[in-house]
C-alpha cells in the first residue's frame, strides 16, 4: 500500500545571510514558514522542488520538508529540526526568532 | 610562543585573497555551489542549521593576548559578539555573513591566524595537552612536535585528498589530557632505558559512529624518526583506507579490518623506505621551533601572601581547589578558567570576556592562553602570588565558577541549536543538569564526574569517553537521549558501555541525577570516584537505578 502523502514545502538556506528561507506562491523565497507554498500530492512536490531549484544565486541546499496543516490551511513544521528551522538556537535569542520580533 | 615567519604569513595571506575571488566569483554565479563548497570547507566555512559558520584553527590550543583580542573584535565587528571553543580546541563563530567571511580571514591573518585545515578530508589542526610547557607531570613540552607537525601537514599534496579527515593528538606527560588514544594518531611522550625522550605511538582511536581505542603501533619512537613514522603511517591508510563507504574511511576501520599487527608490519616496512628518502626535518628549523617554545622567565619568588589569602576566602579556596593545577614550577601555577557558568552554553565566552582573559594573560601569566578539549580556557603560568588577584578579576567578569572536573563542568557539542548533522539538541541538557545539580547542592559531594555529551552519532561531545556520556538521538521525531557509563578519556581510555534504552528530554536530567545518587549510596567512602566505583561494580547497580520500573517488573 502506499503511504500516504504528507503535504510538503520546499526549504533551504539564504546564499548570503545563510538565514532559513521558504519558497512561496509567488516564486520568491521567504523568510518565514508561513508564507511556504503547500504541495498537496507527489506531482506538486515534484513540481515545487523543481520551481525551488531554479535560485542558485539566492539560496542553497534546496530540499522538501514535511508539515501538517492547521484548520486555515497554514503549514506547520512537522518534524522538531524544522521547528528548530522557523526560530534558532534555544540557548541565545538570536535568529529569526529576534528578527521576527522585531516585524 | 611560535609565530609565523614570512613563508606562513605570506601563504596564508595568499589563501585568503583566493578565497576572496572565489566568494566573489560564488556570489557572481561563476561558481555553483557544487565547485564552492569544497573550497569554503577548505577555510573552515561550513554551513549550519540557521548561519554560516566559521571554524578558526587554533594551534594545539595554544593563543597570546594579541590573539584572544583579535577573536573578541571579529566576535563583535562580524558575529554576534561571541565565540564557541570547541572539543578540539578551536573556535567557532555561529553567524558569520558569507560577504564578511574574506574579511574575518584577513583578521586573523593580522594575528598568525587562519581556518585552513579545520575541515575535508585532511589532516586536521593538531590537537596538544592544554597544560603543556606547565604541568608538573610533563616530560617534555609537546608543542615543537605539534607545531613541526603543523608545518609539515599544511598543504602536504600527498595528504590533501585522504579517504577520510585525519586527527593528531600529542601529550608530553604520563598523564593524558589530550584523549591521545581517541584519535587516528595519537603521540604520548615517554623515555626509552637510555633516559632519552620519545613517542609511543597509537593508532586507529575513534569516537564517532564505532568507537574504538587506539592500538600502540611502537612503543618507542626516537623523535628523529617522528616524520617519517608518520609519513609511513599515512601512506599506508592513503593506500589502503576504504573509500567506498564514508563510515568505514577511518583509519580506525582499516585497523579493526587488517589487524593491527598486519597494518604494524605494513607501517614498518613502508618507514624503511620513507626513512632512507626523507632524513628528517632540518636541525635548523627544529632548533628554533623549539626556541619559539622555550619556557617564559619564570619569577621564583615565593610568596606566603597566597597561602594567607586562600585561607581568608572561602570563595578563593574552593576555586584553587578545583581550578588550579600543579606547575612544574613551585612559585607558579596552572588556573583553568571555567567556560560553563551554571546555566550557561559549556565552552562559550563573550568578546568582554575574551578581552578579560588576553588582559589577564598579559598581565599575570607570560601572555600565555591554552585552550582545552573540554570548552574552557586555561593560564597555563600564574603565580601563586597573583592567583587572588586574577579570581578576583574573573569574579568580576562572570569566570570563575569552580566546578572544574565536577559535574557542571560538562562537554557539550554544539547540537541541534546550530549544527546541521545533528539529531537532537545538546547545550540545554547540559544547561539542565548543571542547573538541577546546583539546585541540590551536591557537586562538591559527588566529586571528579566527566558528563560529555553529543548531539549526534558523529560524537563531537565526546560522549563515549564520559564516565556519564549522552548522546541525543531522533527517534521517531522525538529528542531521544542514550547513556553510556564508564567511559574514560585518559591514559586508561575506556569506551563507555550502553546502559540501555534512551530517555526522553523530559527524562534525561532525572535519570542522570538517579544514577548520580545511586553512585553516592554505592561507593566506599567519598575517595572513590564515580568511575572507580562504576569499575568495582560494573553496569548492573546503576542499571538499576537508571530503570527501576524494568526492574520491579522483572521481579514481578
Amino acid at each position: 500500500m502506499a503511504r500516504v502523502f504528507a503535504p510538503k514545502i520546499a526549504t533551504a538556506n539564504d546564499l548570503l545571510e545563510g538565514d532559513v528561507v521558504y519558497f512561496t506562491a509567488n516564486g520568491v523565497w521567504s523568510r518565514l514558514h508561513g508564507d511556504a507554498k503547500v504541495a498537496h500530492s507527489p506531482e506538486e512536490a515534484d513540481t515545487l522542488l523543481k520551481a525551488a531549484e531554479a535560485f542558485p544565486l539566492q539560496v542553497v541546499g534546496v530540499y522538501l520538508a514535511d508539515v501538517a496543516l492547521s484548520e486555515s490551511g497554514a503549514p506547520q513544521p512537522v518534524h522538531f529540526r524544522e521547528t528548530f528551522r522557523t526560530r534558532g538556537p534555544s540557548n541565545y535569542f538570536h535568529g529569526k526568532q529576534a528578527v521576527l520580533s522585531h516585524v | 610562543m611560535y609565530s609565523y615567519n614570512e613563508f606562513d604569513e605570506s601563504y596564508v595571506r595568499g589563501r585568503v585573497a583566493q578565497f576572496r575571488e572565489q566568494v566573489s566569483r560564488r556570489i557572481d554565479g561563476s561558481l555553483t555551489e557544487d565547485e564552492f563548497k569544497p573550497l569554503r570547507l577548505m577555510n573552515g566555512l561550513y554551513l549550519q542549521l540557521h548561519a554560516y559558520m566559521l571554524r578558526v584553527a587554533v594551534p594545539y590550543g595554544t593563543l597570546n593576548s594579541i590573539q584572544m583580542r583579535q577573536l573578541a573584535t571579529i566576535a563583535e565587528r562580524w558575529d554576534k559578539g561571541y565565540g564557541h571553543f570547541t572539543t578540539r580546541q578551536n573556535i567557532q563563530f555561529n553567524w558569520p555573513r558569507l560577504r564578511d567571511v574574506p574579511d574575518m580571514l584577513d583578521a586573523l591573518a593580522d594575528v598568525g591566524m587562519h581556518a585552513i585545515q579545520t575541515s575535508g578530508n585532511c589532516i586536521r589542526n593538531v590537537t596538544a595537552d592544554h597544560f603543556a610547557g606547565a604541568a608538573a607531570d610533563e616530560i617534555e613540552d609537546p608543542r615543537p612536535t605539534a607545531e613541526l607537525l603543523r608545518q609539515w601537514s599544511t598543504d602536504h599534496p600527498e595528504f590533501t585528498y585522504l579517504p577520510r579527515k585525519f586527527k593528531i593528538a600529542i601529550t608530553g606527560s604520563p598523564n593524558d589530557r589530550a584523549v591521545t588514544k581517541a584519535h587516528d594518531i595519537g603521540l604520548r611522550m615517554v623515555r626509552n632505558e637510555a633516559g632519552e625522550p620519545g613517542y609511543e605511538v597509537i593508532v586507529g582511536g575513534g569516537l564517532g559512529r564505532t568507537p574504538m581505542v587506539g592500538h600502540v603501533v611502537r612503543d618507542f619512537l626516537p623523535k628523529a624518526d617522528l616524520l617519517p613514522y608518520l609519513e609511513a603511517v599515512l601512506s599506508v591508510y592513503n593506500l589502503s583506507g576504504r573509500r567506498d563507504n564514508k563510515y568505514k574511511a577511518r583509519i580506525k576501520i582499516l585497523v579493526h579490518e587488517t589487524g593491527a599487527e598486519k597494518l604494524k608490519a605494513q607501517i614498518e616496512t613502508a618507514f624503511e623506505t620513507i626513512r632512507s628518502e626523507l632524513t628528517g626535518p632540518d636541525a635548523e628549523l627544529v632548533a628554533a621551533i623549539e626556541a619559539a617554545f622555550a619556557p617564559p622567565d619564570f619569577d621564583n619568588t615565593r610568596s606566603v601572601a597566597f597561602e594567607e589569602a586562600v585561607a581568608a576566602d572561602p570563595l578563593l579556596r574552593s576555586f584553587v581547589e578545583t581550578n588550579v593545577a600543579e606547575h612544574k614550577n613551585p612559585a607558579y601555577g596552572i588556573v583553568t578558567v571555567s567556560l560553563k557558568p551554571v546555566g550557561g552554553t559549556p565552552g562559550d565566552a563573550s568578546a568582554e570576556q575574551m578581552r578579560v582573559l588576553a588582559d589577564l594573560a598579559e598581565r599575570y601569566g607570560h601572555d600565555e592562553l591554552r585552550v582545552s578539549h573540554e570548552q574552557n580556557i586555561i593560564l597555563p603560568h600564574v603565580r601563586r602570588a597573583d592567583i587572588a588577584a586574577v579570581h578576583a578579576e574573573l569574579k568580576k567578569a562572570g569566570l570563575a565558577t569552580a566546578n572544574i572536573g565536577l559535574i557542571s563542568d560538562i562537554i557539550a557539542c554544539p547540537g541541534m541549536d546550530y549544527c546541521a548533522l545533528a539529531t537532537a539538541r545538546s547545550i540545554p541538557i547540559a544547561q539542565e543538569i548543571a542547573q538541577r545539580f546546583d539546585e541540590l547542592k551536591l557537586e562538591h559531594e559527588v566529586g571528579p564526574l566527566k558528563i560529555k555529551i553529543s548531539g549526534c552519532i558523529n560524537a563531537c561531545g565526546h560522549h563515549h569517553v564520559g564516565h556519564i556520556g549522552i548522546l541525543g538521538l531522533d527517534r521517531a521525531g522525538v529528542e531521544n537521549y542514550q547513556i553510556t557509563l564508564g567511559g574514560d578519556g585518559t591514559e586508561t581510555a575506556t569506551i563507555g558501555e550502553r546502559a540501555g534504552p534512551g530517555f526522553s528530554a523530559d527524562e534525561i536530567v532525572p535519570a542522570v541525577e538517579r544514577l548520580v545518587m545511586a553512585y553516592l549510596n554505592l561507593r566506599e567512602g567519598s575517595d572513590e570516584t564515580f568511575l572507580q566505583a562504576y569499575r568495582r561494580l560494573g553496569l548492573s547497580p546503576f542499571r538499576e537505578a537508571l530503570y527501576p520500573q524494568e526492574m520491579q517488573s522483572h521481579a514481578a
